[in-house]
């Protein structure tokens, strides 16, 4: 991979900074339009779901396994179970399944 | 002094967050290098970054060969929601102290710092900030690295079934909302269908991995925006 990776890392790196401290240092006043603040608050619902989904089918070397897997976490979040253990209980479900099958 | 009072209480605070972030960056440790990067390579990119949706969609850039603009872009509309947590912060933090403190108090601008610093009940200061990250960043560090070098020694079944991780860590995110409001809940579902829509139709098969989140992420946000703004918060 060698240099390419680097620059990779350097693009993440620095488009993430800036928006991270632009804001910071330069916005004084508050943002009054009421659809930005609406889609800047659905934002990480989007991309969060839209990166779990159809891809944490192919996550694993089952789909049948991670479909399980898969709908364990939904029902852990919907309990509101906290991060690690939607996480490690979802991981187990998907060991125990691909040892049946 | 207070400085080192807010520090240590940032400090302690962040204790919780490094042990989420060890469990969560664990993951991607391995992921990354499961795909073929070396530990070392993907503690540099947690330690540069510290975000895990942003990473974790950057790794599967980085291994599909994309382009640096589909990179760009991609970490712009992830990481997007950090823009809005820091024009909080930038109103929130304590204006008596220095101004420059900002660009390095920045960094730490995470969903978990930006969560325990904003809900503070006192004007937060910097040193809380720095306090947290202090704790919190090497946990993230330390989890990749961990991560990556036992990914190479744990058994291919114990390496698959972590490869649920992540997305089981993504869930937890925007389920409980989800449940509690139902624009999340239109939104998240919205997003899963949309997903699915240009992942499956083979006419749209084209639209490489990263650019399909950021389609999505704007079309539903925006979507979701214009249909909620008058009865949003």
């Amino acid at each position: 991979m060698g240099v390419k990776l680097y620059i990779y890392i350097a693009v993440m790196a620095v488009v993430t900074y800036l928006i991270r401290v632009l804001p910071l240092v330069l916005f004084k006043k508050e943002i009054k339009s009421r659809f930005v603040k609406r889609f800047l608050y659905y934002v990480p619902y989007a991309a969060l779901a839209s990166m779990t989904f159809p891809a944490i089918l192919y996550a694993t070397d089952s789909v049948a396994a991670a479909a399980c897997g898969f709908a364990v976490a939904l029902v852990l979040a919907w309990k509101e179970k906290s991060m690690v253990t939607v996480a490690i209980v979802a991981c187990a479900v998907v060991f125990i399944v691909e040892r049946l099958i | 002094m207070e400085k080192i009072k807010q520090y240590r209480q940032g400090a302690r605070d962040g204790i919780p967050i490094a042990l989420g972030y060890f469990a969560v960056s664990f993951a991607f440790g391995m992921m990354a290098v499961t795909g073929g990067l070396s530990a070392l390579e993907a503690s540099l990119i947690s330690l540069v970054n510290v975000t895990s949706a942003g990473q974790f969609a950057g790794l599967q850039i980085i291994f599909a060969g994309g382009t640096y603009l589909e990179m760009a872009l991609t970490q712009f509309v992830i990481n997007l929601r950090y823009a809005l947590m820091s024009f909080s912060l930038s109103q929130k933090l304590d204006r008596s102290e220095s101004f420059a403190c900002r660009y390095l108090a920045a960094f730490g601008v995470t969903d978990e710092i930006f969560g325990i610093t904003a809900s503070k009940k006192d004007t937060p200061s910097v040193f809380y900030m720095y306090g947290a990250m202090s704790v919190a960043i090497p946990g993230w560090v330390l989890g990749t690295f961990f991560g990556g070098v036992s990914g190479a020694i744990l058994p291919h079944a114990v390496l698959s079934a972590l490869g649920l991780a992540i997305y089981g860590m993504f869930l937890a995110i925007i389920i409980p909302p989800a449940k509690h409001e139902r624009d999340v809940a239109a939104v998240v579902a919205a997003a899963f269908f949309l997903s699915a829509l240009l992942y499956y139709v083979p006419a749209l098969s084209f639209i490489s991995s990263g650019f399909a989140i950021i389609i999505v992420t704007v079309a539903i946000s925006a979507g979701a925006a214009a249909l909620c703004g008058d009865s949003g918060k």
